[in-house]
């Protein structure tokens, strides 16, 4: 193939990439600084005023803590949960294919349609749990309008979303185990399940462990929609999330300057989580 | 005896939690709607208040075209994704030009973009280019998949060079040798890129609202949420009736083919 053919079949995906991708994502960082509103024609240069304003924002304030805090609870939650339930269904016979079965498929439901089943699991008076709840005399609870419960009511929302992908991540990592490993532990004396873990597993699965780490924190600070359909980052602000705030700034109240500011600050969270990730990965190679 | 009871005991508990949601929204889904208005519970399924609450959500409210709207957006993407990918990841992989490693250097920084980043430099482009509130518009972000490109790299990679130049001896182009010899190698890429990108479109949630206003192009997603919005607690049994048939066809697909699905997601997420 001829340089000349190669670069025109490459072309059209070429620009798409360019133009649906890359130029995109640098315009951000110039919009962040310019007080750009969608449907105004002109704009200002404001330098950081944006983000002076979004470190005096309340709301971007919560936004921010509430979703580090949200996947700061769901990303280590997801990853331990998702460790045991493979272990335990790594060993579980024949009903290895249904358990795995079930796990899955929040990973593949749809979220918004979800998010509706949820609130009505979560319903004050008929809802699921509330019932259930009932039945042991605890109290009812409004879940999703109590300042104090309905952050930790999406998490474990979230985590019931993200876990499925933690526990086929972690089967694939106990499939691959070598056997003579698995042997050689136990010679070792490694017998007892803590030390098998201690010694074998962890080790062994450490680079799924990393990856199902980040990508569960990515999950974390992108979320959206269970906080779209069931709270609007409400009670308050109790629910707030940066990309329910981008939303609500960006094309709500069309600031797409102040918008852009806060996918700034998405972005550099979102780069030190790959940083940290390739500093575990370095770690790794290096020991 | 006692492990295996600890062990059985565990993934039944928190298999019934993954469950609960999709169970109860059935149960719901087949309530009759005295019922469901009192907030009674009933665990017994009433055939004909599910008949008539899957019938409501399919006749008094717009579901069947948000669900049309669903399959014309994955369709759309997907068509793009594999035409203007399949010759970009070709000439990537086999392929010798000035600017080759750059192009790969930029698709793989495509692939880390979050796509919630893209989203006001988006919406601007879709306003300039008048496709707001379209369908093109919809499916404009999805045209191409990094993703996509990356996977077919990869695979293309991996098919002989010797091939590749038989069939230039033989006279075939280089367009022809992607769609006649490399594509059809690649069936279990093409299947993983239609699981991800299917399951990705069909479910997308915050797309949608920014790019979508008019009820009839809604995908399912956002119209489930619309239909949310105006029932007022009246309504509930065809509301989990219409949410379980917004989930219902890729909880079906993933059903019938498991393996692919878990092989697609644990390549790539």
């Amino acid at each position: 193939m001829t340089a000349r053919a190669a670069a025109f079949l490459a072309l059209p995906g070429a620009l798409l990439v360019l133009g649906l991708f890359i130029l995109p994502a640098l315009s951000v960082f110039p919009t962040a600084l310019t007080d750009w509103e969608f449907g105004k024609r002109n704009l200002s240069f404001v330098g950081f005023d944006n983000f002076a304003e979004l470190a005096a924002d309340a709301r971007f304030r919560a936004a921010l803590s509430n979703t580090l805090l949200y996947t700061a609870v769901i990303t280590p939650l997801t990853v331990a949960l998702g460790l045991a339930i493979a272990m335990a269904i790594d060993g579980a016979g024949r009903l290895k294919p249904l358990y795995r079965t079930a796990h899955f498929l929040p990973v593949v439901a749809t979220m918004a349609a979800m998010s509706v089943a949820w609130e009505a699991v979560l319903h004050p008076s008929f809802g699921l749990l509330n019932n259930l709840l009932a039945v042991f005399g605890a109290p009812r609870r409004n879940w999703l309008q109590d300042e104090a419960l309905v952050l930790p009511t999406l998490m474990a929302i979230g985590v019931w979303k993200n876990l499925g992908f933690a526990v086929i991540m972690f089967l694939a990592g106990l499939q691959a185990m070598p056997r003579e490993l698995v042997d050689a532990a136990a010679i070792d004396g490694a017998v007892r399940p803590l030390d098998r873990l201690r010694v074998l597993t962890l080790p062994v699965l450490s680079p799924v462990t990393a990856f199902v780490t980040v990508v569960t924190a990515k999950q974390g600070l992108e979320v959206f929609d269970s906080v779209a359909v069931l709270t609007r980052g409400g009670p308050g602000q109790a629910s707030e999330v940066l990309l329910h705030l981008l939303y609500t700034e960006s094309f709500k109240s069309l600031r797409a300057g102040y918008g852009s500011a806060i996918v700034v600050v998405l972005l550099v969270l979102m780069l030190g989580l790959v940083l940290t990730h390739r500093a575990l990965d370095g770690r790794r190679v290096g020991a | 005896m006692t492990a295996r009871l600890v062990r059985h005991g565990f993934l039944l508990a928190t298999t019934l939690a993954v469950a609960s949601p999709f169970v109860w929204m059935l149960l719901l889904s087949a309530m009759p709607p005295e019922l469901s208005a009192q907030g009674a519970i009933s665990l017994a399924i009433d055939p004909a208040a599910a008949a008539a609450n899957y019938r409501a959500a399919l006749t008094q409210t717009p579901l069947p075209r948000y669900l049309l709207n669903g399959a014309i957006v994955c369709v759309a993407a997907l068509a793009s994704q594999i035409f203007f990918g399949a010759p970009l990841a070709f000439a990537l992989a086999k392929g010798d030009f000035p600017g080759r490693r750059w192009l790969l250097a930029l698709v793989l920084m495509a692939l880390l973009i979050p796509s919630e980043v893209l989203a006001v430099p988006l919406f601007f482009i879709c306003y300039r280019l008048g496709v707001l509130d379209t369908y093109a518009g919809i499916v404009l972000p999805s045209l191409i998949s990094p993703t996509a490109v990356f996977l077919l790299y990869q695979v293309f990679r991996a098919i002989p060079d010797e091939l590749v130049d038989a069939a230039r001896l033989d006279g075939l182009s280089a367009r022809t040798i992607v769609w006649r010899l490399m594509v059809p190698l690649s069936t279990p890429t093409l299947a993983a890129i239609t699981i991800l990108t299917v399951v990705g479109r069909w479910n997308d949630l915050f797309w949608p609202t920014i790019a979508v206003t008019s009820p009839e192009l809604m995908p399912p997603p956002l119209g489930i949420v619309a239909f949310r919005d105006e029932e007022a607690g009246t309504s509930y049994g065809p509301l989990m009736a219409a949410a379980a048939i917004t989930t219902a066809p890729l909880i079906l697909a993933f059903l019938a083919v498991q393996r692919r699905f878990i092989d697609s997601f644990t390549r790539v997420l």
